[in-house]
């Protein structure tokens, strides 16, 4: 009877154990912040607003946050930079949206490009979306998107990995008539962040997270800060785990009691 | 759960926030931005004598002009000093060298009086030549001084008549002067050659061109230039870096200019202290048509010209700047074998900027390309030993090798005690 009871007790909390590990993994990949939604109750971190213009240089870069839709009016020809935070394990899609000129004032086609740029200013590769795309004469607009790797809180120094930091996203034309030059567009970028969980925790974290110092204001940081690193679903994968083999270890121990008496006691004794 | 995880985000917030705090982010002159001088703008006037051309919405260019001028006048943020500059306003003969001077200063850069400012564009009539060239040094003149933000906006409809100076060179002298200066160009109702001449304009000095057909778009445009330079930004701090490492200047923490020609290299020296991790970005412009295929390279060697790290970049086709970066931490020393000194000794970085920028014969290479160095000193990172996040284990594989080794380790301990047992039992 009592080891039916620890049976039972230890399954029970081992599938408790198993839906914390479950939802805590579901949760944190389904965590995506939502800026727009939220002003925030504490200070002016949150209150600034996305920028309506670009800047034109890695220095100048206007600084938004996911979530935001930073838009800007430009000339086509224009390099236009912006710059935003992105934490660890979060993978960061950023997407463009380039509104072109009237057709009857364009000569023929022109081909855009998104660049994303880490704070050390390497450029960091798209794993997949359209970067680069090119517009037929008549097209009304241009979408670019971007998918970079997932940023890690580490990486050893000969790596590019992405880090936790600062990220550039630079706009412009990169082929067009030379007539075309110079004429008003209409640029917006996004950039949708999603949280890939502990998959991608490694050890070893940056001590300061890559920000360059040229990006100011409280748009250079994440909405919370920056994480810090340590924090990972892994931590409760592990504890459970620790949980589950305590549980079996005493289940284990159960098992060779046997129920009841001995069987090689003589019932005398 | 969810009550967990939020105390965790919180404290993590926490953690941020105190580390902020206690290493405010490089402490130096790229962190300040340079607000509290005015930035200053000129905006320089073509007053020639095709802006009578009435092709613009309508009416004249002069017109189409005048009315933009008086819109940025009353829309100027307050920060920002104003000055303006016309360009053949004045002499209508046909004497090339006289017409070639024909520049003049309408509005002094200076605290904007908005309706003395509006009278004296109101008096302009279209005239003369369009000495594009002399007129830009007369801007750069105007805006001398100080270490502000400078803008310059050329608002022109013609190319340059004033040969053999070439207005492109001229700015791109200018921006090589090391003053912060952006020449921003607009072209009304532009012909190709004219197009051309301004886009290298802006191009030798990082600015921007644009095509102006109608009247809306040209003051929308020369307002977000001049609201543009009230933008808080940092400025570089000029440096020249040397034909090798020894001698090369020592760099601190923040952020430099200088110029590099094609192949050059430039050494620049950073001293690391075991436990910081030194951070280089750096970006060189291509301020002037060049080869298809371009490429840089940032490399940190020892002293002795030992490689430490690189980065490298490369690309091809239309392109601003071309930039890389590198991280190198400096391990900390064993307190072993220094215990009785203080402090322990920096490490002398080298680093070397290079670029494979090449350019058709007819580009002039002087002066350099503008290259921008960020250097950053920070604490170094936490140390690098497991693959995982403090070798902590996730998914189902490690929960089954947790179970399998807590019930084997159950069993083993369950039959150890009964054997004891039974041996107690028997004595």
């Amino acid at each position: 009877m009592r080891t039916v009871r620890t049976l039972t007790a230890g399954l029970l909390a081992a599938a408790a154990a198993l839906a914390v590990a479950g939802t805590a993994a579901g949760t944190a990949a389904a965590d995506t912040p939502s800026p727009s939604a939220t002003p925030g109750k504490d200070g002016a971190a949150a209150e600034a607003a996305a920028p309506t213009e670009a800047g034109t240089s890695f220095r100048t870069a206007a600084p938004f946050r996911p979530g935001q839709k930073a838009t800007a009016g430009a000339s086509s020809g224009d390099y236009l930079y912006w710059v935003l935070p992105v934490d660890a394990q979060q993978r960061v899609t950023v997407k463009a949206t380039v509104t072109l000129p009237e057709s009857a004032a364009r000569h023929g086609a022109s081909t855009w490009q998104l660049d994303v740029y880490d704070g050390l200013r390497r450029r960091q590769a798209c794993t997949y979306g359209t970067q680069s795309r090119a517009a037929a004469r008549e097209a009304a607009s241009v979408e670019l998107s971007c998918t970079l790797r997932t940023v890690r809180a580490g990486a050893e120094p000969w790596a590019n990995d992405p880090l936790p930091g600062s990220y550039y996203v630079r706009l412009t034309v990169v082929d067009l008539p030379e007539e075309d030059l110079g004429l008003p567009v209409r640029a917006a970028v996004e950039a949708d962040v999603h949280e890939e969980g502990g998959a991608f925790a490694v050890d070893g974290a940056l001590a300061k997270p890559l920000v360059a110092g040229t990006v100011t204001g409280s748009l250079r940081e994440p909405e919370d800060g920056w994480s810090g690193g340590w924090w990972s679903d892994r931590w409760l994968w592990t504890a459970a785990g620790g949980v589950l083999g305590a549980l079996a270890g005493i289940f284990g121990y159960s098992l060779t009691r046997g129920t009841g008496r001995p069987s090689r006691v003589p019932p005398g004794a | 759960m969810i009550t967990r995880k939020r105390l965790a985000a919180r404290a993590c917030g926490l953690f941020a926030a105190l580390a902020v705090g206690l290493f405010p982010a490089s402490a130096t002159a790229a962190d300040e931005p340079t607000a509290k001088e005015p930035p200053k703008v000129d905006l320089v006037l073509d007053v020639s004598g095709s802006m009578r051309a009435n092709d613009i919405d309508g009416g004249s260019r002069m017109a189409a002009a005048k009315q933009a001028f008086n819109e940025v006048i009353d829309a100027v943020p307050a920060e920002v000093q104003l000055g303006i500059r016309t360009l053949g306003a004045d002499y209508a003969g046909d004497d090339r060298t006289l017409g070639c001077k024909d520049t003049k200063q309408l509005y002094k850069v200076g605290p904007l009086d908005r309706t003395e400012a509006k009278t004296a564009v109101a008096t302009l009539a279209p005239t003369g030549w369009t000495p594009i060239g002399p007129a830009l040094l007369g801007a750069a003149q105007d805006l001398e001084g100080g270490n502000a933000t400078k803008r310059i906006v050329l608002i022109t409809d013609g190319e340059d008549t004033c040969a053999p100076l070439d207005p492109c060179e001229v700015a791109r002298d200018i921006a090589a002067k090391g003053i912060h200066l952006v020449i921003d160009t607009l072209g009304l109702v532009p012909d190709a050659k004219t197009r051309a001449q301004l886009t290298c304009i802006a191009e030798a000095t990082g600015g921007t061109y644009t095509s102006v057909q109608h009247k809306a778009e040209l003051s929308g445009r020369v307002r977000q230039l001049v609201d543009r330079a009230a933008d808080p930004v940092v400025n570089p701090v000029a440096t020249e870096g040397a034909k090798q490492c020894a001698g090369a200047p020592q760099l601190k923490a923040g952020l430099y200019s200088d110029r590099e020609t094609f192949g050059e290299h430039r050494w620049y020296r950073v001293d690391v202290l075991p436990g910081q991790e030194l951070r280089a970005s750096v970006s060189i412009g291509a301020d002037r048509a060049v080869n298809n295929d371009y490429g840089v390279l940032l490399r940190a060697t020892t002293v002795h010209g030992r490689e430490i790290v690189r980065g490298s970049e490369a690309g091809d086709g239309r392109t601003d700047v071309l930039s890389t970066g590198l991280r190198y931490p400096k391990a900390e020393v064993d307190d072993s074998d220094s215990d009785s000194d203080a402090k322990p000794a920096a490490e002398t970085v080298c680093l070397q900027v290079s670029n494979s920028f090449s350019a058709p014969a007819s580009v002039k290479t002087t002066p350099g390309m503008p290259v921008e160095l960020t250097i950053d000193l920070v604490d170094g990172p936490g140390g690098l030993s497991d693959a995982a996040a403090f070798g902590l284990g996730r998914g189902w594989w490690t929960l089954a090798v947790l179970v399998l080794a807590g019930l084997l380790a159950g069993l083993v301990w369950g039959w150890i005690s009964r054997w004891r047992i039974s041996v107690w039992r028997t004595n």
